[in-house]
């Protein structure tokens, strides 16, 4: 029996208030865009212009103070590679904590998650050190491996979140049928677990796009990332807030626009296996 | 029944990871704490050996320390009470189906994905700039005397921000766990006539409440060592109203030149992060054991 409904007045509020929400908390990026594409004036006119003539200007003077594509492309080849490199230490390690679960699989995991709690400017000095002795300061390669390690506890328990959702009997199976270790993971575990594995990875590359302790202190004007060609920004002279937007649009709108198009398999992983 | 050769696959599966996370941590903290216990400036380069507990002493004396606690452990707390807080609000108001809900999900995500650096200029110049910033327009526009954010209120400015990049990822964690709850128990019980606090204190929050626990656990983390923030926008300043421990240890390194204070100061961070380490295992330990 239908009860009658009062929906349309409670729906329309609840409309209303969540779209009000999202866009006050969109609105900062909104602010940003808008103002990349305004003049200098125009960035600081008062009261702030919503409606004006959008100018290139500003990517253009970006471009040519600091070299956009090398910044951009040392944060695509650093989060790439840490990201691939992850994995390649992560899903064995995961495998082998979830599906052979001994004594110490709890302590192991627990261990990891603590080397992530070690604030990152404990182990400055030392890697700075390191880093200079090996002749890697200020290279993409020792960006990448340093934001693989600060990733990797997090991959591994994302993983293994994932991993203990499938039953062991189904990789015992495939083991009892004669698969090797490769079969197994290739052809049973892989087409059940991806999901977890697709959203491992994209938290790691978005994690290491947007790393910023790391590249600010190891690198400058050779292996730097977007975070620090941003940040070079932050004591210019003059007028500089529709540049300074141009430069951050442009170093957020690529994983911004790929964060929209994987948000939900990003957060589905996320989870830590909290949400049944 | 497991053979011998079943048991050595796991171990060398997990060979790599652990063996690269243990040098990780092994390696630098052996290094700091040699560091800790010498005298390492980077500008007096003539003046070394071993000078006991003089670097440790330096840094617990130094006026900022205390702050800069208090300020990591106010940051810390602030950013995990908002973002939860508001989170689940906002994972409530968006759980049923109402017009553009997929867009209001994306518009929420994004903060999310960007980059601190940017998020902190963003914030501290076209937000909070005391004469051209939005805040202050809408404060005008309100009739009350516009803030100098970063001056005034250095801290709550920098809490901002982070709250900012962090309650997307709070709010999309209890979205999707508010998904799979139990629809026909929800209607069950408004056939009883409980009203929606009954439901929400029954129903709703005890479904989150391991989510809950996840987002703790991952803010800790992140939060315990924020930096991008304050480097790019207070500089740790007024004083040391927004230093916390991981820009003093930066302070003192690069902008003393002296590692062997900053060494030092790195140990205490380390046992603060073990402090909180404790506490969140003890959090999530129970999620473990499902």
């Amino acid at each position: 029996m239908a009860r009658p409904r009062k929906f349309p007045f409670a729906l329309l509020l609840r409309t209303l208030c969540a779209w009000g929400v999202a866009l006050l908390l969109f609105f900062p990026l909104f602010w940003l865009f808008l103002t990349a594409f305004k003049t200098e004036l125009q960035a600081i006119a008062q009261p702030p212009l919503l409606f004006f003539t959008p100018t290139l200007e500003n990517f253009r003077e970006v471009q040519e103070r600091s070299d956009y594509l090398l910044y951009a492309g040392n944060s695509l080849i650093t989060s790439l590679g840490s990201t691939l490199l992850g994995l390649a230490l992560a899903v064995p390690a995961a495998y082998a904590l979830a599906f052979f679960k001994g004594r110490w699989t709890k302590d192991i995991l627990m261990w990891m998650l603590s080397t992530k709690m070690m604030p990152a400017v404990g182990a400055l000095v030392p890697v700075y050190v390191l880093a200079q002795m090996a002749g890697l300061l200020d290279t993409r390669l020792a960006l990448t491996v340093v934001f693989t390690m600060s990733n990797l506890p997090i991959m591994v328990w994302m993983l293994y979140t994932n991993y203990k959702e499938i039953p062991s009997e189904i990789l015992e199976a495939a083991r009892m049928d004669g698969a090797t270790l490769w079969q197994e993971f290739r052809q049973v575990l892989l087409p059940l677990s991806w999901g977890g594995l697709a959203s491992t990875g994209l938290l790691c590359l978005v994690l290491s796009w947007n790393e910023a302790f790391w590249s600010l202190n190891l690198s400058s004007a050779n292996a730097g990332t977007l975070a620090t060609l941003i940040a070079s920004y932050s004591s210019p002279e003059g007028l500089f807030w529709a540049k300074l937007s141009a430069a951050s649009l442009m170093a957020v709108a690529p994983i911004v626009v790929f964060g929209w198009f994987s948000q939900r398999q990003l957060v589905q992983g996320l989870t830590f296996g909290a949400v049944k | 029944m497991q053979t011998t050769a079943s048991r050595r696959v796991p171990r060398l599966l997990l060979t790599p990871a652990m063996l690269t996370l243990f040098l990780w941590m092994i390696v630098p903290l052996v290094m700091t704490i040699y560091f800790s216990f010498i005298h390492y400036n980077l500008m007096q380069p003539e003046r070394t050996g071993f000078v006991g507990w003089m670097n440790y002493a330096y840094f617990v004396t130094d006026p900022s320390f205390g702050a800069a606690i208090l300020n990591t452990l106010l940051l810390l707390g602030s950013v995990i009470v908002i973002t939860v807080l508001m989170g689940i609000a906002i994972a409530l108001l968006v759980d049923e189906p109402f017009p553009g809900r997929g867009i209001v999900r994306v518009l929420l995500i994004s903060p999310f994905f960007v980059i601190p650096t940017a998020n902190a200029l963003l914030w501290k110049h076209m937000m909070m700039n005391p004469v051209y910033g939005v805040l202050s327009q809408v404060w005008q526009f309100f009739g009350a005397e516009p803030l100098d954010w970063l001056t005034d209120l250095p801290l709550l400015s920098v809490i901002v921000m982070v709250a900012w990049q962090w309650l997307p990822f709070a709010a999309l964690i209890f979205i999707t766990a508010l998904q799979s709850m139990n629809r026909e128990q929800l209607e069950a019980s408004r056939m009883d006539g409980a009203n929606y606090f009954q439901q929400l204190r029954y129903l709703y929050l005890p479904h989150l409440g391991r989510s809950v626990a996840v987002v703790v656990m991952i803010e800790l983390i992140f939060l315990l060592s924020v930096f991008a923030e304050i480097y790019t926008t207070t500089g740790g300043g007024p004083g040391d109203a927004s230093t916390n421990i991981a820009f003093l240890i930066f302070k003192q390194a690069l902008l003393n030149f002296d590692a062997g204070v900053a060494s030092a100061g790195a140990l205490f961070a380390v046992v603060l992060a073990n402090i909180v380490a404790v506490f969140m295992i003890r959090l999530v330990g129970k999620n473990l054991d499902r």
